[in-house]
Protein backbone atom coordinates (compact mmCIF):
# COMPACT_ATOMS: atom_id res chain seq x y z
CA UNK A 1 0.00 0.00 0.00
CA UNK A 2 0.99 3.63 -0.42
CA UNK A 3 1.59 5.55 2.81
CA UNK A 4 1.82 9.33 2.81
CA UNK A 5 3.64 10.51 5.92
CA UNK A 6 3.77 14.15 6.99
CA UNK A 7 7.38 15.25 7.30
CA UNK A 8 8.68 18.71 8.10
CA UNK A 9 9.07 19.29 4.36
CA UNK A 10 5.58 18.04 3.39
CA UNK A 11 4.00 14.64 2.72
CA UNK A 12 6.45 11.87 1.76
CA UNK A 13 5.28 8.72 0.00
CA UNK A 14 6.36 5.23 1.11
CA UNK A 15 5.47 1.75 -0.17
CA UNK A 16 4.68 -0.57 2.75
CA UNK A 17 3.72 -4.29 2.52
CA UNK A 18 0.33 -5.31 3.97
CA UNK A 19 0.05 -7.96 6.68
CA UNK A 20 -2.89 -9.54 8.52
CA UNK A 21 -3.87 -7.66 11.71
CA UNK A 22 -1.40 -4.91 10.86
CA UNK A 23 -1.81 -1.71 12.88
CA UNK A 24 -1.01 1.81 11.75
CA UNK A 25 1.74 1.86 14.37
CA UNK A 26 3.22 -1.25 12.70
CA UNK A 27 3.25 0.70 9.43
CA UNK A 28 5.04 3.70 10.94
CA UNK A 29 7.53 1.40 12.70
CA UNK A 30 8.20 -0.44 9.41
CA UNK A 31 8.94 2.86 7.68
CA UNK A 32 11.31 3.97 10.45
CA UNK A 33 13.13 0.63 10.69
CA UNK A 34 13.26 -0.37 7.03
CA UNK A 35 12.87 2.72 4.87
CA UNK A 36 13.86 5.91 6.67
CA UNK A 37 15.52 5.77 10.12
CA UNK A 38 15.25 9.56 10.39
CA UNK A 39 11.44 9.42 10.76
CA UNK A 40 10.45 10.77 14.19
CA UNK A 41 7.39 9.37 15.95
CA UNK A 42 6.37 8.55 19.50
CA UNK A 43 5.07 5.38 21.12
CA UNK A 44 5.59 3.32 24.25
CA UNK A 45 3.22 0.52 25.24
CA UNK A 46 1.83 -0.59 21.81
CA UNK A 47 -1.33 -1.92 23.51
CA UNK A 48 -3.56 1.12 24.11
CA UNK A 49 -2.54 1.89 27.66
CA UNK A 50 -0.13 4.82 27.45
CA UNK A 51 -1.80 6.99 24.79
CA UNK A 52 1.52 8.27 23.38
CA UNK A 53 1.14 7.00 19.78
CA UNK A 54 -1.83 9.20 18.82
CA UNK A 55 -1.61 10.62 15.29
CA UNK A 56 -3.91 11.85 12.55
CA UNK A 57 -4.77 8.90 10.29
CA UNK A 58 -6.65 9.81 7.10
CA UNK A 59 -7.67 13.07 8.75
CA UNK A 60 -8.94 11.51 11.99
CA UNK A 61 -7.07 11.56 15.34
CA UNK A 62 -6.52 8.00 16.57
CA UNK A 63 -4.29 5.77 18.65
CA UNK A 64 -2.19 4.20 15.91
CA UNK A 65 -1.50 1.09 18.03
CA UNK A 66 -5.21 0.29 18.28
CA UNK A 67 -6.09 1.12 14.69
CA UNK A 68 -6.00 -1.76 12.23
CA UNK A 69 -4.94 -0.80 8.73
CA UNK A 70 -7.90 -2.82 7.36
CA UNK A 71 -10.31 -0.48 9.13
CA UNK A 72 -8.92 2.82 7.83
CA UNK A 73 -7.15 2.15 4.52
CA UNK A 74 -8.75 3.85 1.49
CA UNK A 75 -7.85 2.86 -2.08
CA UNK A 76 -4.85 0.96 -0.72
CA UNK A 77 -3.46 4.20 0.72
CA UNK A 78 -2.97 5.78 4.15
CA UNK A 79 -2.22 9.36 5.15
CA UNK A 80 -0.45 9.77 8.50
CA UNK A 81 0.14 13.17 10.11
CA UNK A 82 0.82 14.50 13.62
CA UNK A 83 -2.09 15.40 15.94
CA UNK A 84 -3.77 18.71 15.08
CA UNK A 85 -3.96 21.72 17.43
CA UNK A 86 -0.47 21.00 18.83
CA UNK A 87 2.92 22.37 17.75
CA UNK A 88 5.00 19.82 15.83
CA UNK A 89 8.48 19.07 17.16
CA UNK A 90 9.44 16.91 14.18
CA UNK A 91 7.58 14.74 11.67
CA UNK A 92 4.86 12.94 13.68
CA UNK A 93 5.93 14.11 17.14
CA UNK A 94 3.92 16.90 18.75
CA UNK A 95 4.80 19.12 21.68
CA UNK A 96 2.30 18.25 24.43
CA UNK A 97 3.42 20.97 26.87
CA UNK A 98 0.57 23.40 26.15
CA UNK A 99 -1.91 20.52 26.38
CA UNK A 100 -0.75 19.61 29.89
CA UNK A 101 -0.19 23.23 30.95
CA UNK A 102 -3.91 23.66 30.34
CA UNK A 103 -4.63 20.83 32.79
CA UNK A 104 -2.70 22.88 35.36
CA UNK A 105 -4.61 26.05 34.36
CA UNK A 106 -7.86 24.12 34.86
CA UNK A 107 -6.64 23.37 38.42
CA UNK A 108 -6.29 19.72 37.50
CA UNK A 109 -4.29 18.95 40.63
CA UNK A 110 -5.99 17.05 43.42
CA UNK A 111 -6.15 19.17 46.60
CA UNK A 112 -6.74 16.97 49.61
CA UNK A 113 -7.00 18.09 53.22
CA UNK A 114 -5.93 14.94 55.04
CA UNK A 115 -2.38 14.15 56.03
CA UNK A 116 -0.56 10.83 56.14
CA UNK A 117 -1.51 10.61 59.83
CA UNK A 118 -5.24 10.62 59.03
CA UNK A 119 -7.26 7.58 58.12
CA UNK A 120 -8.12 6.87 54.47
CA UNK A 121 -11.09 8.77 53.11
CA UNK A 122 -13.51 6.11 51.99
CA UNK A 123 -15.53 7.05 48.89
CA UNK A 124 -18.65 4.97 48.43
CA UNK A 125 -18.62 3.60 44.84
CA UNK A 126 -22.40 3.96 44.76
CA UNK A 127 -22.41 7.64 45.80
CA UNK A 128 -24.01 9.98 43.25
CA UNK A 129 -20.89 12.09 42.69
CA UNK A 130 -18.68 9.04 42.20
CA UNK A 131 -21.10 7.42 39.76
CA UNK A 132 -21.20 10.60 37.63
CA UNK A 133 -17.45 10.44 36.95
CA UNK A 134 -17.20 6.68 36.77
CA UNK A 135 -16.01 6.67 33.15
CA UNK A 136 -14.41 10.15 33.02
CA UNK A 137 -11.67 9.18 35.51
CA UNK A 138 -10.37 6.66 32.97
CA UNK A 139 -8.83 9.41 30.78
CA UNK A 140 -5.11 8.75 30.12
CA UNK A 141 -4.35 12.15 28.54
CA UNK A 142 -3.54 11.01 24.99
CA UNK A 143 -4.63 14.30 23.40
CA UNK A 144 -6.96 12.78 20.77
CA UNK A 145 -9.94 14.81 22.03
CA UNK A 146 -7.84 18.00 22.02
CA UNK A 147 -6.80 17.37 18.41
CA UNK A 148 -10.42 16.68 17.42
CA UNK A 149 -11.84 19.82 19.05
CA UNK A 150 -12.94 22.67 16.74
CA UNK A 151 -13.08 25.17 19.60
CA UNK A 152 -9.37 24.60 20.39
CA UNK A 153 -8.62 25.33 16.72
CA UNK A 154 -10.66 28.56 16.79
CA UNK A 155 -9.73 29.78 20.26
CA UNK A 156 -6.18 28.81 21.28
CA UNK A 157 -6.85 29.83 24.90
CA UNK A 158 -9.61 27.22 25.24
CA UNK A 159 -8.61 24.68 27.87
CA UNK A 160 -9.87 21.77 25.79
CA UNK A 161 -11.90 18.63 26.52
CA UNK A 162 -9.25 16.67 28.44
CA UNK A 163 -8.36 19.44 30.91
CA UNK A 164 -12.06 20.21 31.48
CA UNK A 165 -12.79 16.51 31.89
CA UNK A 166 -10.08 16.37 34.56
CA UNK A 167 -11.59 19.40 36.32
CA UNK A 168 -14.99 17.69 36.22
CA UNK A 169 -13.68 14.53 37.90
CA UNK A 170 -12.17 16.68 40.68
CA UNK A 171 -15.33 18.80 41.00
CA UNK A 172 -17.16 15.57 41.80
CA UNK A 173 -14.40 14.20 44.08
CA UNK A 174 -15.72 14.48 47.63
CA UNK A 175 -12.14 14.42 49.02
CA UNK A 176 -11.10 17.50 47.06
CA UNK A 177 -11.13 20.91 48.76
CA UNK A 178 -10.65 23.27 45.81
CA UNK A 179 -14.27 23.48 44.63
CA UNK A 180 -15.08 27.17 43.97
CA UNK A 181 -11.54 28.08 42.93
CA UNK A 182 -11.49 25.34 40.32
CA UNK A 183 -14.95 26.27 39.01
CA UNK A 184 -13.69 29.84 38.54
CA UNK A 185 -10.65 28.49 36.66
CA UNK A 186 -12.80 26.55 34.19
CA UNK A 187 -15.51 29.20 33.60
CA UNK A 188 -15.57 31.85 30.91
CA UNK A 189 -14.07 32.25 27.43
CA UNK A 190 -11.19 29.82 27.94
CA UNK A 191 -13.30 27.34 29.86
CA UNK A 192 -16.39 25.18 29.65
CA UNK A 193 -18.67 28.01 28.51
CA UNK A 194 -16.91 28.14 25.14
CA UNK A 195 -17.81 24.51 24.36
CA UNK A 196 -20.15 24.29 21.35
CA UNK A 197 -21.19 20.72 22.20
CA UNK A 198 -20.07 19.51 18.77
CA UNK A 199 -19.06 16.31 20.59
CA UNK A 200 -16.03 15.65 18.38
CA UNK A 201 -14.11 14.79 21.58
CA UNK A 202 -16.70 12.20 22.55
CA UNK A 203 -16.85 10.88 18.97
CA UNK A 204 -13.07 10.41 18.77
CA UNK A 205 -12.13 9.38 22.33
CA UNK A 206 -10.41 5.98 21.94
CA UNK A 207 -11.69 5.00 25.39
CA UNK A 208 -15.28 5.98 24.52
CA UNK A 209 -15.42 8.54 27.32
CA UNK A 210 -17.59 11.63 27.11
CA UNK A 211 -15.71 14.84 27.91
CA UNK A 212 -18.81 16.62 26.56
CA UNK A 213 -20.84 15.25 29.46
CA UNK A 214 -18.16 16.44 31.88
CA UNK A 215 -18.15 19.92 30.32
CA UNK A 216 -21.96 20.07 30.56
CA UNK A 217 -21.59 18.98 34.19
CA UNK A 218 -19.17 21.84 34.88
CA UNK A 219 -21.68 24.31 33.37
CA UNK A 220 -24.34 22.94 35.73
CA UNK A 221 -22.03 23.12 38.75
CA UNK A 222 -21.06 26.72 37.94
CA UNK A 223 -24.70 27.74 37.47
CA UNK A 224 -25.58 26.16 40.82
CA UNK A 225 -22.63 27.92 42.49
CA UNK A 226 -23.74 31.28 41.02
CA UNK A 227 -27.31 30.76 42.23
CA UNK A 228 -26.05 29.85 45.73
CA UNK A 229 -23.69 32.85 45.77
CA UNK A 230 -20.64 30.58 46.10
CA UNK A 231 -18.94 31.52 42.84
CA UNK B 1 -22.95 35.25 34.03
CA UNK B 2 -23.07 35.93 30.28
CA UNK B 3 -23.61 32.24 29.66
CA UNK B 4 -26.50 32.14 32.14
CA UNK B 5 -27.97 35.30 30.59
CA UNK B 6 -27.79 33.74 27.14
CA UNK B 7 -29.37 30.47 28.26
CA UNK B 8 -32.13 32.27 30.18
CA UNK B 9 -32.86 34.61 27.24
CA UNK B 10 -32.89 31.59 24.90
CA UNK B 11 -35.57 29.98 27.08
CA UNK B 12 -37.65 33.18 26.91
CA UNK B 13 -37.12 33.39 23.13
CA UNK B 14 -38.22 29.78 22.63
CA UNK B 15 -41.62 30.70 24.09
CA UNK B 16 -41.83 34.13 22.42
CA UNK B 17 -40.94 32.86 18.92
CA UNK B 18 -43.48 30.03 19.24
CA UNK B 19 -46.26 32.41 20.34
CA UNK B 20 -45.24 34.95 17.65
CA UNK B 21 -45.27 32.41 14.79
CA UNK B 22 -48.44 30.67 15.99
CA UNK B 23 -50.19 34.05 16.18
CA UNK B 24 -49.07 34.99 12.67
CA UNK B 25 -50.23 31.68 11.19
CA UNK B 26 -53.56 31.93 13.05
CA UNK B 27 -54.13 35.61 12.23
CA UNK B 28 -53.33 35.56 8.48
CA UNK B 29 -55.89 32.89 7.69
CA UNK B 30 -58.41 34.57 5.46
CA UNK B 31 -56.10 37.52 4.76
CA UNK B 32 -54.76 40.26 6.98
CA UNK B 33 -54.15 43.96 6.40
CA UNK B 34 -52.20 46.63 8.27
CA UNK B 35 -55.42 48.16 9.57
CA UNK B 36 -56.53 44.84 11.04
CA UNK B 37 -53.18 44.34 12.79
CA UNK B 38 -53.29 47.83 14.27
CA UNK B 39 -56.89 47.30 15.37
CA UNK B 40 -55.74 44.36 17.47
CA UNK B 41 -52.52 45.84 18.85
CA UNK B 42 -53.42 49.49 19.50
CA UNK B 43 -54.00 50.04 23.17
CA UNK B 44 -53.48 46.35 23.90
CA UNK B 45 -51.06 46.38 26.82
CA UNK B 46 -50.86 42.57 26.79
CA UNK B 47 -49.23 42.55 23.34
CA UNK B 48 -47.03 45.49 24.31
CA UNK B 49 -45.80 43.57 27.37
CA UNK B 50 -45.25 40.41 25.29
CA UNK B 51 -43.21 42.19 22.61
CA UNK B 52 -41.27 44.18 25.21
CA UNK B 53 -40.11 40.91 26.77
CA UNK B 54 -39.40 39.52 23.28
CA UNK B 55 -37.31 42.54 22.26
CA UNK B 56 -35.33 42.63 25.50
CA UNK B 57 -34.59 38.90 25.26
CA UNK B 58 -33.28 39.43 21.71
CA UNK B 59 -31.16 42.39 22.85
CA UNK B 60 -29.58 40.20 25.55
CA UNK B 61 -29.24 37.01 23.50
CA UNK B 62 -27.87 38.16 20.13
CA UNK B 63 -24.85 40.21 21.28
CA UNK B 64 -23.63 37.39 23.58
CA UNK B 65 -23.72 34.97 20.64
CA UNK B 66 -21.94 37.52 18.45
CA UNK B 67 -19.30 37.86 21.16
CA UNK B 68 -18.31 34.19 20.69
CA UNK B 69 -18.26 34.64 16.91
CA UNK B 70 -15.99 37.69 17.34
CA UNK B 71 -13.54 35.59 19.39
CA UNK B 72 -13.60 32.46 17.25
CA UNK B 73 -13.84 33.87 13.74
CA UNK B 74 -12.17 37.26 14.05
CA UNK B 75 -9.97 36.86 17.14
CA UNK B 76 -11.50 40.15 18.31
CA UNK B 77 -11.29 40.60 22.09
CA UNK B 78 -11.08 43.42 24.58
CA UNK B 79 -12.87 46.66 25.24
CA UNK B 80 -13.45 47.74 21.64
CA UNK B 81 -15.43 44.55 20.95
CA UNK B 82 -17.47 44.91 24.15
CA UNK B 83 -18.30 48.55 23.38
CA UNK B 84 -19.45 47.68 19.83
CA UNK B 85 -21.56 44.77 21.14
CA UNK B 86 -23.11 46.97 23.85
CA UNK B 87 -24.02 49.50 21.15
CA UNK B 88 -25.45 46.67 19.03
CA UNK B 89 -27.55 45.51 22.01
CA UNK B 90 -28.81 49.08 22.46
CA UNK B 91 -29.61 49.31 18.73
CA UNK B 92 -31.61 46.06 18.83
CA UNK B 93 -33.50 47.21 21.93
CA UNK B 94 -34.22 50.65 20.43
CA UNK B 95 -35.38 49.31 17.05
CA UNK B 96 -37.46 46.58 18.64
CA UNK B 97 -39.10 48.83 21.21
CA UNK B 98 -39.78 51.45 18.51
CA UNK B 99 -41.72 48.80 16.56
CA UNK B 100 -43.54 47.47 19.64
CA UNK B 101 -44.57 50.96 20.77
CA UNK B 102 -45.36 51.93 17.16
CA UNK B 103 -48.14 49.36 16.85
CA UNK B 104 -49.38 50.05 20.40
CA UNK B 105 -49.66 53.83 20.37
Amino acid sequence: MKVFVKRDSGFQEFEVPRHPSQTVLDVVTYIQRELDPALAYRYACRVGMCGSCAMTVNGVPRWTCRTHVDKVVRDDALEIAPLKNLPVIRDLVTDMREFFDKWARAKGQFAGERTRRDDFHKVKPSSSDRVQVDSNIECIGCGVCYAACDVVAWNPDYLGPAALNRAWTLAKDERDSLKAERLRAVAGDAGCHSCHTHMSCTERCPKHLSPTAGIAGLKREITKAVVRGKF
Amino acid sequence: MLWIAQRASAAVLAICVTVHLATIIYAVQGGLGAAEILARTRGNSGWLAFYTVFVLAVAVHAPIGLRSICIEWLGWRGRSRDVVLALFAALLAWMGMRAAIGVFA
